[in-house]
């Protein structure tokens, strides 16, 4: 009875560990080189994401800006800000910032932002309401579990492909109808999305 | 450690010989031990793994092991492994404008193979390049790739290569070198030169040779070599005895109907033979039986050639003997050729007979190890044939400045020896390696004042020399190079050097005292001073495309002088020695490249060594086995050396590959096999009899992969002739049973549907040439590990694709057959079935895939698996990568740990990427969208992938054909990669 309580409860903690934010890194901000404020820029200033990550809509990779990007507003404003100086040092130097990663996947999983976005797939429904965050956070615990919540069912989750940049977008009450539709507008080939090699290759 | 199957003592070959002469029907075999049976070889395919694959390196004891894990396991904790660490994500500074982060970038541009261009597209992610393919608009080349430009990525990213300028072993710098040089020249000037030499290998560079012609005008007693050691000089002097001067000749396959090869090896030796290989598949293929006609190929040789192992009909003879049969080959036609009897002459009556009926549509072609008689000879028959002008054209020599290269190093040597050279710069080479033994090309060399050399390593040579400049890799350089037609490529680089290496430009621009110009300088310069019309729109179209167009060389009529050349003295010794390429490392140059080196040679599979390639019958009598050292003495000089008993090697003749034994090769290289060179004097370069062979007695153990994976006698590999394929199309189907039912099975056949895309897979033997292009284009795109030697011998090579060689007919001259054997698929896979944590997997699409990071390793589904193409990370594989090496990976493939399962994905990667690109655009994927790396590699486009459920698609259409055939179908594995069986057409005339 001792025994197999004390391994019921061993398996209680390992789990209790395996999903917190101490190991999901959800909802905990990152520490930046630079503290960039995605609730001043998207949600005060309005700047589409695209304006930095420009490949989301081509690549498997969002993209990160590279410093000419931040050069594009900073080379006027907030010229002096110490916060900025590691921005100036790096066009001064041509050596990279080094941001901390946030949304970060495994080496074997194959992630393509491309097809998402053009199917329908909201940045808020993954990355959360970006523009409310001061520093960035992991939104959600990006598990595999968590992908397979959508990839087995994406009538839930998915909008209209003019909506997939509006940080607004919440999915509507008849979301589940409105999905179905939009599955089969976007052609989204359902019986294929829970196959291993979508993602693992 | 030995290999992990012992054989006992000598195979009995006398019985060997018995069983097979004995044998009926279509009994293939792989290997002699396989045909003895001896009990080893029947323990050894019993088990999957070899025993004692999955033990621990040998030192290293079970009870070791634990000791060293139980500190381990207490030390672990279980943070370690189940937090994924924190990285860092590190954009550009300015991001270049043409780059999408995360979409590769295609360069086109060229890599040197025998000092020829090979037009290439070279695929870059995010500024480095990861993978060569063929570049299809390429005249010569048309998209097919050899082993040597698919591994050149691993060269480039090799650890090994020269970092840094060397002054007397001390490192220095590029600017040093500069003034150095700058403070020497003005001396030499005053001479007009006349100390300085310069060495090269075979040019073809016209900006290259055109800076060297300036700084010969400019230092008018200078002189400039060439030399490297396959040099093609028989048949330079073939062509200028049979023309009058040098002559290249351009063949046509594509127009042959009958080839006769004298020891030529044409579809992988020769500067053009990627594009002979696919106009000789284009001949050989056969579509359907109304219109079944095949090209007819006849070879003789003294040593088993890719060539050779497509013929119809081949013949085992001495290197000698060659000459003997073409003098009687010539006679037959009417050519009062100097000639005797020989002990073929109804073979060659019935070939000469074969060539007259098809008089404009033959070619005869001679390779470059016989003596220039026997190129001439070719010449004339030709000529005589009707084929010169039909099938063969002529042109002016591709190369600018040809010359005889065994003169022109005997004439360096002589200066070098007599003081005269106060500075020699060596451009790539190894001749303190290389040079033939008799000529001392090492001691002349300590009498140069200043050696200079500009390498991609610091070997044997550069450790002689003064200076030792870091070559720039192709991949990082700016230049040009022509292909064997003439066609002219730009070479782009598609990455800055890694090491600070220079191109031959910049160094020959540091001689002639030039304002430090670029290469990319240097190259403009050549091409606006040759008067396109609108430079900037054709230099960029160039680069665009691959090529620079009509750069071609035009025809030019020749007529042979007539004369038939004398005859090559022989000695008529009992046993001849053969010198020729290494088919994986050519002439040593690429000893360092790891997926070379483990690349089993064609016919003998062996790996990580060479061997002297001996005759069962020379065996027989010398009482050898495989791995014996047997000393070869040779013109006076002496090598100990392993044998290797090779079926269809001409019965007195010993072939040794050239390049091994290297001393300063770098950490993958050095020290691997055996010198041939030092057996190679000028009096027999390609080699000669006289050669005496001793057993000494001791052994070297050899690994060779060919008895791996062996599917143990069924029905693999199916042929036939194209009579019997005219009489009836379905002769292979007639004495087998049908495949089963798909409903004959215990499991649910309905599972998949398949309505969508159905990938599958189409290999056609009849054109595979065996030239394992296709397995090093696997490794590259799908970052396979090298194992090495010592786990190669325990079974544990990881190519996901292996081309099988399989034998069939007598000992000493069997037919030969390729087959090679990638994942097949199955949709009724057997591996699906056992593995306990569903790691191995079925899409809907039909692809067997591997879940990397669900595999325990328990290994289960490669014991189920009938086809043996799974590999297993026994070992930590990728453990000891330098930052440099991991450049070379594939970002879009994961690299694998220790304890997981890998196959052939049939490219999954690629088809993904193509289905995004096809989704995004709402469109289906058009048929040749995808192209699998094997694929894309293959020179004779034997591989050929696509939608089964597309009617148009090509792959659809090869499978509908009556010689498609599935491996070991009656399993009812229904797997969705087939074979179309290999058919011969041979001469009724002479037996088969």
């Amino acid at each position: 009875m001792v025994a197999v309580a004390t391994i019921a409860a061993a398996g209680w903690a390992t789990n209790a560990v395996f999903w917190s934010p101490y190991t999901t890194y959800q909802r905990v901000p990152q520490e930046q080189p630079v503290p960039f404020s995605h609730k001043h820029h998207v949600g005060g200033l309005g700047i589409d994401c695209r304006y930095c990550h420009t490949s989301v809509e081509t690549s498997h990779y969002a993209g990160l800006p590279p410093t000419e990007t931040c050069m594009t507003c900073h080379s006027q404003l907030w010229t002096q800000a110490p916060l900025l100086e590691p921005i100036h040092r790096s066009l001064a130097t041509n050596t990279p910032v080094q941001w901390t990663r946030v949304n970060d996947l495994p080496d074997f999983v194959y992630f393509d932002h491309s097809i998402h976005v053009n199917k329908g797939v909201g940045c808020v429904t993954c990355h959360g309401a970006v523009n409310e965050m001061p520093l960035m956070w992991r939104e959600n615990t990006l598990y595999m579990k968590w992908c397979l919540d959508c990839h087995r069912a994406p009538e839930n989750h998915l909008g209209p492909r003019d909506e997939v940049f509006n940080m607004q977008w919440t999915p509507p009450g008849d979301q589940a109808a409105r999905g179905r539709d939009l599955v089969q507008k976007y052609h989204v080939q359902t019986a294929r999305l829970t196959d291993c090699s979508v993602c693992h290759h | 450690m030995p290999p992990l199957m012992k054989t006992s003592g000598a195979l009995n070959l006398e019985s060997i010989r018995t069983r097979l002469a004995g044998a009926r029907g279509r009994a293939y075999w792989r290997c002699l031990d396989e045909v003895a049976e001896t009990p080893e070889f029947q323990d050894f395919l019993h088990r999957e793994f070899p025993a004692g694959a999955s033990e621990w390196p040998d030192g290293f004891s079970r009870r070791g092991f634990l000791q060293i894990m139980a500190a381990s396991f207490a030390l672990a904790g279980l943070g370690a492994c189940v937090k994924q660490p924190l990285e860092k994500i590190v954009p550009y500074v300015r991001q270049p404008v043409e780059l999408t982060p995360g979409k590769p970038l295609y360069f086109a541009t060229a890599l040197n193979f025998g000092g020829y261009a090979q037009g290439v597209i070279a695929t870059s992610h995010e500024g480095r390049p990861t993978k060569i393919e063929g570049n299809p608009s390429h005249p010569l080349t048309h998209g097919g790739t050899n082993v040597f430009l698919q591994a050149a990525i691993l060269d480039l990213y090799d650890p090994d290569r020269a970092h840094a300028v060397l002054r007397a072993g001390q490192p220095s710098d590029w600017e040093t070198f500069v003034s150095a040089m700058s403070e020497a020249m003005p001396g030499h000037q005053a001479k007009g030169g006349a100390g300085i030499r310069i060495l090269t290998e075979t040019v073809t560079s016209p900006t290259l040779h055109r800076q060297l012609r300036d700084l010969l005008v400019k230092y008018p007693a200078a002189k400039w070599h060439q030399w490297e050691p396959l040099t093609r000089d028989s048949v330079r002097e073939g062509a200028r005895l049979a023309f009058g001067g040098f002559v290249d000749l351009q063949y046509a396959f594509e127009k042959a109907e009958v080839i006769l090869a004298l020891d030529a090896d044409f579809l992988f030796t020769h500067p053009a033979s990627l594009r002979f290989a696919r106009d000789f598949a284009a001949r050989r293929r056969v579509q359907d039986a109304s219109s079944a006609k095949m090209n007819r190929l006849y070879v003789i040789e003294p040593t088993p050639s890719m060539t050779g192992s497509v013929a119809d009909h081949r013949l085992p003879v001495s290197a000698q003997e060659v000459e003997d049969m073409a003098r009687a080959l010539a006679q037959q036609l009417g050519i009062a050729a100097e000639s005797g009897p020989t002990s073929h002459d109804p073979w060659i009556a019935a070939v000469a007979r074969d060539l007259q009926a098809h008089r404009g549509a033959g070619i005869v072609i001679a390779g470059e190890a016989q003596p220039p008689a026997v190129h001439a000879l070719a010449h004339l028959i030709n000529a005589q044939l009707g084929n010169l002008g039909a099938t063969i054209t002529s042109t002016a020599p591709i190369e600018p400045a040809p010359v005889n290269q065994v003169t022109s190093l005997r004439e360096l040597i002589a200066d070098m020896q007599a003081g005269s050279v106060e500075l020699l710069l060596m451009i790539e080479g190894n001749p303190v390696f290389t040079a033939p033994a008799d000529l001392g090309f090492t001691e002349a060399l300590a009498r140069v004042k200043t050696r200079v050399r500009l390498g991609s390593d610091e070997n044997e040579t550069s450790r002689h020399c003064h200076w030792h400049l870091p070559a720039a890799h192709a991949l990082e350089s700016w230049s040009d190079a022509r292909a064997a037609d003439g066609t002219v490529t730009l070479i782009q680089p598609l990455i800055e050097p890694l090491f600070q290496g220079k191109t031959p430009h910049e160094v020959i621009d540091a001689l002639t005292q030039q304002p430090g110009r670029e290469s990319y300088d240097i190259v403009r310069a050549y091409w606006q001073g040759q008067g396109w019309t609108d430079f900037e729109t054709q230099w960029r179209s160039a680069l665009n495309d691959g090529f620079v167009p009509n750069t071609a060389a035009p025809s030019r009529a020749v007529k042979p002088a007539g004369i038939p050349p004398p005859k090559t003295p022989h000695t008529h010794g009992k046993l001849e020695i053969n010198f020729r390429a290494d088919p994986t490392i050519w002439d040593g140059r690429f000893v360092n490249n790891a997926w070379l080196q483990e690349l089993g040679k064609p016919f003998s599979k062996l790996v990580w060594d060479n061997a002297a390639l001996v005759s069962p019958a020379l065996a027989q009598r010398e009482k050898l086995s495989n791995g014996d050292i047997v000393e070869l003495k040779f013109h006076g000089r002496t090598l100990r050396a392993p044998v290797w008993i090779t079926a269809g090697q001409a019965e007195n003749s010993v072939t040794v590959h050239v390049g091994y034994g290297r001393q300063r090769a770098g950490r993958v290289g050095t020290g691997v096999g055996f010198n041939a060179f030092a057996l190679r004097d000028t009096n027999g370069l390609w080699g000669g009899d006289g050669l005496e062979l001793r057993r000494t007695g001791d052994v070297h153990s050899l690994a060779s992969t060919q008895q791996h994976h062996s599917v143990e006698g069924r029905d693999i590999f199916r042929a036939g002739t194209l009579a019997e394929f005219a009489a009836n199309p379905h002769f292979l189907n007639a004495d087998r049973e049908p495949p089963p039912s798909p409903e004959d099975t215990l499991y649910n056949s309905g599972e998949f549907k398949y309505a969508g895309y159905k990938w599958g897979l189409s290999i056609d033997l009849n054109v595979c040439i065996g030239c394992n292009a296709c397995t090093i284009a696997c490794q590259a795109e799908n970052n396979i590990p090298v194992v090495g030697k010592e786990q190669v011998g325990k079974g544990r090579e990881m190519q996901w694709i292996r081309v099988d060689g399989y034998y069939r007919g007598p000992l000493d001259n069997p037919e030969m057959h390729h087959q090679p054997v990638p994942c097949m698929h199955c949709e009724n896979a057997p591996c699906e079935l056992v593995c306990p944590v569903g790691a191995t997997v079925h899409d809907s699409e039909g692809l067997n895939v591997q879940v990397y990071n669900r595999c325990i390793g328990t290994r289960y589904c490669s014991n189920n698996c009938p086809y043996k193409v799974r590999r297993f990370n026994f070992l930590e594989f990728n453990a000891g990568m330098t930052p440099v090496q991991k450049m070379a990976k594939n970002p879009d493939v994961t690299v694998r740990s220790r304890g997981v399962m890998e196959k052939c994905t049939y490219c999954t990667q690629r088809i993904n990427a193509v289905r995004i690109v096809a989704e995004i655009e709402n469109r289906k994927i058009r048929d040749g969208e995808i192209v699998t790396a094997c694929q894309a590699a293959c020179p004779t486009e034997a591989i050929v992938f696509g939608d089964l459920n597309d009617p148009s698609s090509r792959v659809v259409k090869l499978k509908a054909q009556p010689l498609d055939y599935l491996m070991i179908g009656e399993l009812n594995t229904r797997p969705r990669t087939s074979y179309l069986a290999k058919l011969r057409n041979p001469n009724p005339e002479l037996p088969s």
